[in-house]
């Protein structure tokens, strides 16, 4: 049987869309909101740093399933249109995928030396500009972040099946189509296909080490 | 008050918590000049820089900087500029040592950043390390890759905490005399702390005696050692005074 078909193209090209379009909208949303969190120092830290992490733990089937309930026709975001689209995968990634960039980031900030930040002022940084050093500083930590963020985005499949529907050409993305052809007895397709999901996470893993070990300006 | 005062502190009051941490009745810190803050661990030296540096605010009294009072109001950029501190514990950024001395320039965006930063390495006897990652240095000649930071961007106001701590007395002798140099070529405004009695004499125009966060005596240095207006300062600099 031919594993590299259309289909199997296809397929490959919309868990890399879905998945780096989550990765990059949470990063987007998820770094500044760790800088500031590792950074701040406030009462209900702890207490936000534990909802962070519970994030991180979230049942994929429980955010599809909650997504479901709001994106369907007698849902509160039904008028989105999103139901069975990429838009709605995207969304679950995201909510997946963030709390795993904000965790992390915000731990790899809080572990810069906490005498760093004032003594950027008194070299005559600016808010912004002490921030985004300390970010450089933290950036092994924040590309990690990135690429768990990835990690989860890509393999996860219980969110992705319910409010995706893993329709052929339009939905369907390799967890989702693995899922299917194991259920279809095509072992040999269905391994083909997990081949190539560990294949894109190696490749994307040593494009954020690559970056891990770059040079950034001070 | 004298009419070439840089800072002017009155009746400055700084408190942690409940904890009383320093006062001082009232300092003028002269432009141009090399005042030597003298006082031993715990006396309330680098509380009273960070004071000067606008890192904390006072819990009383009043605090100037020219014209303008920063008693409850963040320094603006352009005067925090002007002013660095060089602090007990440095920490440098992951990097290479040229970059850590560049760092203040680039924030600046400042021209000819590549000549001010050998200068400045060359002065302090750190050429050799300059493309050297700043995390193996040791912790002199961290010290020094502060000083040289601070140095490189040419500030009105020097802060010194305690900078040569845990130099060498070799380095020690190329610091002071570099900072003195740098001092009179520019008139730069110099605070240096120290609880070392040697050097705040061989380095201050004028010192200062702080102890248990009072501010005790301020007097041109030689004046300050020989013949002291407060019994504790001539405890303290004969060393009778032990704390």
């Amino acid at each position: 049987m031919p594993f590299f078909t259309a289909d199997f193209w296809s397929i490959l090209w919309l868990s890399l869309r879905v998945s780096g379009t989550a990765v990059l909208i949470s990063s987007f949303i998820g770094i500044p909101c760790g800088v500031w969190l590792g950074l701040s120092q406030h009462r209900g830290q702890r207490l936000l740093s534990a909802l962070i992490h519970t994030g991180m733990a979230f049942p994929p089937v429980v955010v599809g399933l909650v997504l479901y309930i709001l994106l369907s026709r007698s849902g509160p975001l039904a008028f989105l249109g999103w139901m069975f689209t990429i838009e709605a995968m995207i969304a679950a990634q995201t909510i997946l995928a963030s709390p795993f960039v904000i965790g992390i980031t915000m731990s790899a900030v809080a572990a810069v030396p906490t005498e760093l930040p004032e003594q950027l002022r008194t070299l005559g940084a600016s808010e912004r500009q002490c921030r985004w050093t300390i970010l450089r500083e933290a950036r092994h930590g924040v590309l990690l972040a990135v690429a768990a963020a990835f990690g989860r985005s890509v393999s996860e499949v219980g969110a992705v099946l319910i409010i995706g529907g893993n329709i052929q050409g339009h939905t369907r993305v390799l967890t989702t189509a693995i899922v299917l052809e194991t259920g279809k007895g095509n072992f040999e397709f269905a391994l083909a296909l997990g081949g190539a999901l560990l294949l894109m996470a190696l490749l994307v893993n040593l494009i954020i080490v690559r970056l891990q070990g770059s040079r950034l300006p001070a | 008050m004298t009419d070439d005062a840089l800072y002017r502190l009155q009746d400055l009051r700084k408190s942690h918590g409940s904890v009383f941490t320093l006062h001082v009745h009232q300092l003028d810190v002269r432009r141009g000049e090399v005042l030597g803050l003298l006082g031993p661990t715990g006396a309330g030296k680098s509380t009273l820089l960070r004071l000067l540096a606008g890192l904390e605010h006072p819990t009383g009294g009043d605090i100037r900087f020219e014209d303008s009072s920063f008693v409850s109001t963040e320094l603006p950029l352009p005067i925090r500029r002007r002013i660095t501190l060089v602090h007990q514990r440095p920490v440098l950024l992951t990097g290479s040592v040229r970059l850590n001395v560049e760092y203040g320039l680039r924030l600046r965006g400042s021209q000819d950043r590549a000549r001010k930063v050998e200068e400045v390495l060359d002065r302090l006897g750190l050429t050799e390390f300059a493309s050297q990652s700043a995390q193996t240095l040791s912790g002199g000649q961290v010290q020094l890759v502060a000083l040289a930071r601070a140095l490189v961007i040419e500030p009105d106001v020097l802060l010194l905490d305690e900078p040569s701590a845990h130099l060498d007395p070799a380095y020690v002798a190329r610091m002071e005399e570099t900072i003195r140099q740098i001092q009179q070529d520019r008139r730069m405004t110099v605070v240096w702390a120290t609880h070392n009695l040697f050097q705040a004499h061989r380095v201050a125009v004028r010192t200062a005696l702080l102890l248990n966060g009072q501010l005790l005596e301020v007097a041109p240095t030689e004046e300050f050692f020989t013949n002291p207006s407060d019994p504790r300062t001539a405890d303290f600099v004969q060393g009778r005074m032990v704390y």
